[in-house]
């Protein structure tokens, strides 16, 4: 009796040993992975970053190169760009979608940069984070001279591996969907070539 | 009151609303008149390129910013009287006491509206409203999406609004007609200074892109929901969700 029970708990506490050591591994369901707090803290920066290059009065180009540096270190651009690809990424070699993802990259930069540096004067300000869905909800305001202040919202997650911005949206237009629009009429135009599309997307934006 | 009767009118023509079917508004965009819709906006194109750009970029060498701000103070505080007649008819008794205290502090400190004491020094800005927005509140359908010649992006509720709020501005009765001509005046070269100050984003949009039309359905759509609110679509897609994002 003794021994069995003493048996019988050795093996629970090893069995509660293995899972303990099975749950720092396994991702946890239900387990907040991000808080409101890291992404707020991410589109603090983010904002700084954007807030420094449009007060820098740096020339056009000098501030694109800044704006693709800002992309590059605060957005999950490679999950950007597939979701702007939509199902036609399912086509696309590995070789393709790196190519794709570095001309992306700068053509979101060029034509965001754009939009910032109509903020020139002026100021964003973050007003706060909520948690929704999966991901973390950043609300800033863009206050600029002469102009009702509006809102620019972050979509902020950790599963691109580190907290970043997958979406952004300027007065409610949303930037994924816009630019998935935007893309798929390029590919049209392209009758489909991935190619193709790479090749225009180093002209526009 | 005129704005009641013509709403009742309005509320009347919008049971002719087109709604999407199921599955019939991908990506929540019904546009069943893209054909003609194109053609609207290949003529609105034609119009900005050959009139309204040019003129706008002349106006922008000619006005400086203080000279816009005023213009643009001028416009708001003639539409405002519209305005709040569209916050009453949405119940909106605050944003109604807001901007009935934006006209008297600006008319009165702000000479006559040249000025925005009322944002600059109470920090009391504008409640938008509009007669496309109260059909919203009021349960309409946004029907389906339209291109008006001339007057650019609109749905079937918005053109609705738009005519009906041709006539809810009170001053459009008791102005007599140099001040109402001065006013048809200032929200034209108000428009124009707009053209001008969003001049890049608007170019990106009509002549940069691989599809402007599109662009400009998808943005004027998101924009417009957004303004209007209480939409019961979720605008958050979550690429991480996608199969093909993984």
């Amino acid at each position: 009796m003794r021994n069995n029970s003493s048996a019988l708990s050795r093996r629970s506490v090893l069995a509660a040993g293995t899972a303990a050591a099975l749950l720092t591994v396994l991702p946890q369901p239900g387990q907040a992975a991000l808080s409101e707090a890291q992404a707020r803290t991410l589109v603090d920066a983010l904002v700084a970053d954007i807030n420094q290059v449009i007060a820098s009065g740096k020339s056009e180009s000098a501030m694109f190169t800044e704006f693709s540096r800002i992309f590059g270190r605060y957005s999950d651009v490679p999950t950007i760009a597939r979701y702007t690809l939509g199902t036609d990424a399912r086509g696309a070699s590995p070789a393709q979608m790196a190519a794709f993802t570095k001309e992306f990259q700068r053509y979101i930069s060029v034509k965001y940069g754009k939009r910032f540096r109509e903020f020139i004067g002026g100021q964003i300000e973050v007003q706060g984070a909520k948690a929704v869905k999966s991901f973390i909800e950043v609300k800033s305001l863009a206050k600029l001279k002469g102009q009702a202040p509006f809102e620019v919202t972050f979509l902020v997650s950790d599963k691109g591996g580190r907290p970043l911005f997958f979406n952004m949206f300027i007065e409610g237009i949303n930037m994924l969907l816009t630019e998935r629009t935007e893309i798929g009429a390029m590919l049209d135009r392209r009758r489909g070539s991935i190619d193709g599309l790479i090749q225009d997307l180093k002209s526009a934006g | 009151m005129n704005g009641i009767a013509l709403g009742v009118l309005g509320m009347a023509l919008l049971s002719g609303c087109s709604v999407p079917g199921p599955g019939g508004a991908p990506d929540g965009i019904h546009d069943p008149y893209e054909f003609s819709n194109r053609r609207a906006h290949m003529f609105n194109r034609d119009v900005d390129r050959t009139i309204v750009r040019p003129v706008a970029r002349s106006y922008g060498k000619v006005a400086n910013n203080d000279l816009k701000t005023v213009v643009d103070n001028v416009a708001t505080n003639f539409a405002t009287p519209g305005i709040m007649v569209n916050n009453l008819l949405q119940g909106d008794l605050g944003g109604f006491g807001k901007n009935l205290y934006r006209v008297v502090i600006n008319s009165t400190l702000g000479i006559g509206g040249l000025f925005d004491p009322a944002s600059e020094l109470s920090d009391v800005a504008l409640v938008d409203a509009d007669f496309g927005m109260t059909l919203a509140r009021w349960g309409a359908p946004e029907g389906a999406y339209l291109e008006l010649p001339l007057l650019g992006p609109s749905t079937e509720r918005d053109a609705i609004g738009r005519f009906v709020d041709l006539f809810t501005n009170p001053l459009r009765y008791t102005l007599d007609p140099p001040e109402r001509n001065v006013s048809t005046a200032v929200r034209v070269i108000d428009r124009i200074g707009d053209r001008q100050r969003f001049g890049d984003t608007i170019d990106s949009v009509l002549y940069d892109s691989a599809d402007g039309y599109a662009q400009t359905r998808l943005i004027y759509l998101q924009n417009r929901r957004f303004q209007i609110g209480g939409s019961d679509q979720d605008p958050y897609s979550d690429p991480y969700e996608d199969p093909y994002a993984q």
